[in-house]
C-alpha cells in the first residue's frame, strides 16, 4: 500500500497490480484451424498466496466492441454444473478438481457465437462468479475484477509449476502485436 | 512412644525376616501418624528389634547356652533368604536376630523388598540435601514449592504381594486387613520429606505452588517384574502414542485391581524377593508454572508484522510486534519461551493508534517471578525506549483466567478505523456526504482471496455501525468507520472482486481502493488501565 496519496490516477497501482501476477493463455495466430477459435485468450491472476482468479484477457472476442452476451451457463455437461461445486473446511474438501483444459463455463452471444472458458490451471475449484449470471454485462465492463469467471486453488506443491505452460504479460503482448501485424499484412 | 502393639508382632516379625524395612513394616501395621516415620533408620531398626526380642524370651529359657555369634550369623543369613525355613520353623529362626549390632549391619545392607530403598535412604536428610542443592543451583526464585515424586511401577506389584502375605498372616489370628488399612508409600514418604525440604530450603510446602520440584525414581533391576500382568490382563496394557513403556503406574494399578489372588501368587513371590540394589534417581527437575503479562500495544510502523514472517527459513521482514515486546520480558523473567496472543490483529501495513490493542504474553518456566509494580513500570519504559515502531501501556501481571476477557473482545467488541480512500472517478464533497448518514449497514463478505488459501470458504455477515467522511481532493477522502469485530476493512473498500457486497465502490458507483488503514480503537476494556 502506498503511504502517500498519488497525484493522478494512472500512478496508483490497482488492486490487481499490487497483489497479483498476470499470466496468459493465448494461442499463437498460426493455430487457426485447430480446435478452439482464434484469440480465445485467458488471463490468470495469480495471488502471492498461490490462488488463481480466471478471467478473460482483453483480446478475447467476447470483450470486443459490438459483442453482446445473451447468456452465460455453468452447466458444462449433462452431469456437471460448476454451480454445484461445494467446498468445505480449511482444506477445501469436496471441490471439483480441474485440469488445464477443464471447461468452466459457456458464453452465448447474440450473434450466435459460443465460447468456452477453460480453467488453464490445475487445481481445486473454489467458486464460480454468480454475479455474471445475473448481469452478464459486468463481464465486459470489468473483466479483471468484478467480471472474473472463477477462483482456483492449485496444490501447494504445484503452485510454481502451474504457470509453466502460460505466457508472461510481456510474452502475451508480443503475441498480440504479432497477430495485429499478421492481420494487417493479410488484409 | 513405640507405635506397634502385641497384635502386630507376628506380622512385624514376618516382614522383617523376609527383608522388609522398619518404615514399611509400620505402614503395613497401619501406623498412621507422622512421628514414628521421622526417626532415624538405625533407631527404628533398634526399637523394632527390641520389640521383637521379647518374643524369644521363651526360646532362651529353653536353651541354656546361646549358640556362638559365628553360627548365629550363618543362621541369620539363612533366615533372611529362606522362605522355606520360615514355614518350617516359624518363629525359631527369626528370633535369632537378638544381637542388635550384627542384625542392623546386615539389615542396613539389605534393600527393602517392598520399597526398594525409598523409605530407607531416599527419605533421609542426606538425600534431601542433595536434591535441595540441585534446586538451589537451578536459579529459580520461589517462596513455596510443591514436591512431586514418581516411583517405578514395580513398587505397586511388590506392595500388592506384601499385602497378600500380611493379609494371610493376619487371617491366622482372625484379623482382617483391607487395602486401605495400609499407609500408602507416597504418603509416608511425603510425611518424612516435606519437613526436611522446608527446613533445608526455608520455604513451606504448598500444594498450590507454581514452583515444582520433581524427583523420578527407577529400578532397572526389576523392570520386568510387571510383565506377567500383561499376559493375564492384556486390555490394561494398550500401547499409547507418547509413552515409551506400556507398563505405566496407572496400567499396573488397574491390572492389580483386576487380577485374582491365586493367579497373582502363581506368578509373583509372596513375600517379594530382596533386590540387590536400591532405586536409581532418574531425574531431579525443577520447573515454574507459567506467569502472564498483559498490556496494550500501539503500532506505528507500516512495515512490521505481528509475528515473525519467515518463509522457507528466510526472514521476509525484520522483527515483529511480538518479538519487540516479548524479548525484553523473556530476559527479565528469565523464561524458557513465550506465547504471544492478542485481541485480534492487524496487517503488516496497518498502524494501531488510540489506546492500542490488548495483548497477553505467557512466560513459560520463568526463573524470576516476583516484581513490584514499580519494576513493571520500569520494564514498560524500557520496552518503549527501545523502539519507536511499537509502544506499550498498562503492562501488568495477570492470571491465566483473565486471558478469557481478551479473547472475548476479539469476537464481540467493536473496532474503529480510519482509511485513506482513492477513487478512479473525480469526486466532489457532496458525493461522499451520504456515507455519513448510513447506520448499521449489513454487508456480506466472502472469505477474502488473500486469506482463502488458509481459511474455509464462507460468507460472513458483518455490520458497519457508522461512517464519517473527510474530503481530501478529487480522488481522495478519509473514511472513519466503526464496525463489528471480524470485519475485513480493506475488502469493504475495494470490494475484493465483488465478493464483499455492498462495498464503498458499489455504494458510490466508482472503483475505489484503499491506500492507508489505521486502527483507531479496539473497544475492549481489558486489561485494566493503569495511571502512569
Amino acid at each position: 500500500m502506498a503511504t502517500e496519496p498519488a497525484a493522478a490516477e494512472s500512478t496508483v497501482p490497482s488492486l490487481v497490480d499490487r497483489y497479483f501476477t498476470r499470466w496468459y493463455k493465448a494461442d499463437s495466430f498460426i493455430l487457426l484451424d485447430v480446435k478452439g477459435k482464434p484469440c480465445e485468450d485467458h488471463c490468470i491472476l495469480q495471488h502471492s498466496n498461490r490462488i488463481c482468479v480466471i478471467t478473460l484477457a482483453e483480446s478475447h472476442p467476447v470483450l470486443q466492441n459490438g459483442k453482446t452476451i445473451k447468456n452465460i451457463s455453468y452447466q458444462i455437461s449433462t452431469n456437471c454444473s460448476r454451480l454445484q461445486n461445494k467446498v468445505s473446511g480449511k482444506f477445501k474438501r469436496g471441490a471439483q478438481f480441474l485440469t488445464e483444459l477443464a471447461p468452466l463455463c459457456k458464453i452465448y452471444c447474440s450473434d450466435g457465437e459460443e465460447y468456452t472458458v477453460s480453467s488453464c490451471v490445475r487445481g481445486r475449484l473454489m467458486e464460480v462468479n454468480e454475479n455474471i449470471l445475473h448481469k452478464p454485462s459486468i463481464l465486459q465492463e470489468k473483466p479483471s475484477t468484478e467480471g472474473y469467471i472463477a477462483v482456483v486453488l492449485p496444490k501447494f506443491e504445484e503452485s510454481k509449476s502451474i504457470t509453466e505452460g502460460l505466457l508472461t504479460q510481456k510474452q502475451y503482448e508480443e503475441v498480440v502485436v504479432k497477430r495485429m501485424n499478421a492481420t494487417t499484412a493479410t488484409s | 512412644m513405640f507405635p506397634l502393639t502385641e497384635e502386630n508382632k507376628h506380622v512385624a516379625q514376618l516382614l522383617l525376616s523376609t527383608g522388609t524395612c522398619p518404615r514399611c513394616i509400620y505402614r503395613f501395621c497401619g501406623v498412621d501418624f507422622h512421628a514414628p516415620y521421622k526417626l532415624p533408620y538405625k533407631e527404628l531398626l533398634d526399637e523394632l528389634q527390641k520389640f521383637l526380642e521379647t518374643e524369644k524370651d521363651e526360646l532362651i529359657s529353653e536353651v541354656p547356652n546361646p549358640p556362638p555369634k559365628k553360627i548365629r550369623l550363618q543362621e541369620l543369613e539363612d533366615g533372611i533368604d529362606g522362605i522355606d525355613n520360615l514355614s518350617q520353623n516359624g518363629k525359631g529362626r527369626i528370633s535369632v536376630i537378638e544381637d542388635g549390632s550384627i542384625a542392623s549391619k546386615n539389615s542396613n545392607l539389605n534393600v527393602c523388598n517392598v520399597c526398594l530403598g525409598i523409605l530407607q535412604e531416599f527419605c533421609e536428610k542426606e538425600f534431601i540435601k542433595k536434591v535441595c542443592q540441585k534446586v538451589e543451583a537451578s536459579g529459580f526464585e520461589f517462596t513455596n514449592l510443591v514436591f512431586s515424586v514418581s516411583f517405578p511401577p514395580q513398587l505397586s506389584v511388590r506392595e500388592h504381594a506384601a499385602w497378600l502375605l500380611v493379609k494371610q498372616e493376619m487371617g491366622k489370628q482372625s484379623l482382617s486387613l483391607g487395602r486401605n488399612d495400609i499407609v500408602q508409600l507416597k504418603e509416608a514418604y511425603k510425611w518424612i520429606t516435606h519437613p526436611l525440604f522446608s527446613e533445608e530450603l526455608g520455604v513451606p510446602i504448598d500444594g498450590k505452588s507454581l514452583f515444582e520440584v520433581s524427583v523420578v525414581f527407577a529400578h532397572p533391576e526389576t523392570v520386568e517384574d510387571c510383565h506377567f500382568l500383561r499376559a493375564i490382563c492384556p486390555d490394561c496394557f494398550k500401547p499409547a502414542k507418547n509413552k515409551q513403556s506400556v507398563f505405566t503406574r496407572m496400567a499396573v494399578m488397574k491390572a492389580l485391581n483386576k487380577i485374582k489372588e491365586e493367579d497373582f501368587r502363581k506368578q509373583f513371590p509372596c513375600p517379594p524377593n530382596s533386590p540387590k540394589a536400591v532405586c536409581t534417581v532418574l531425574e531431579i527437575e525443577c520447573a515454574h508454572g507459567a506467569v502472564f503479562v498483559a498490556g496494550r500495544y500501539n503500532k506505528y510502523s507500516r512495515n512490521l508484522p505481528q509475528t515473525p514472517w519467515i518463509i522457507d527459513g528466510e526472514r521476509k521482514l525484520e522483527s515483529s510486534v511480538e518479538e519487540l515486546i516479548s524479548d525484553h520480558l523473556l530476559a527479565v523473567f528469565k523464561a524458557e519461551s513465550f506465547n504471544f496472543s492478542s485481541s485480534g490483529r492487524e496487517d503488516v501495513d496497518v498502524r494501531t493508534l488510540g489506546n492500542g490493542r490488548p495483548f497477553a504474553i505467557e512466560l513459560v518456566n520463568p526463573h524470576r517471578v516476583h516484581f513490584t509494580s514499580q519494576e513493571i513500570k520500569e520494564l514498560q519504559q524500557k520496552i518503549n525506549n527501545s523502539s519507536n515502531k511499537i509502544q506499550v501501556r498498562d503492562l501488568q501481571l495477570v492470571t491465566r483466567e483473565a486471558i478469557g476477557h481478551m479473547k472475548e473482545g476479539e469476537e464481540e467488541k467493536t473496532k474503529s478505523y480510519s482509511a485513506l480512500i482513492w477513487t478512479n472517478k473525480a469526486i466532489q464533497k457532496k458525493d461522499i456526504e451520504f456515507l455519513n448518514g448510513i447506520k448499521d449497514l449489513k454487508i456480506d463478505q466472502k472469505t477474502p482471496l488473500r486469506v482463502l488459501h488458509r481459511r474455509p470458504l464462507a460468507v460472513r455477515t458483518r455490520i458497519i455501525h457508522s461512517m464519517e467522511t473527510c474530503y481530501v481532493d478529487e480522488h481522495h477522502f478519509h473514511l472513519y468507520l466503526k464496525t463489528q469485530a471480524g470485519t475485513y476493512i480493506k475488502e469493504f473498500v475495494h470490494g475484493d472482486f465483488g465478493r464483499t457486497k455492498p462495498n464503498i465502490g458499489s455504494l458510490m458507483n466508482v472503483t475505489a481502493d484503499i491506500l492507508e488503514l489505521d486502527v483507531e480503537s479496539v473497544d475492549v476494556d481489558w486489561p485494566p488501565a493503569l495511571d502512569d
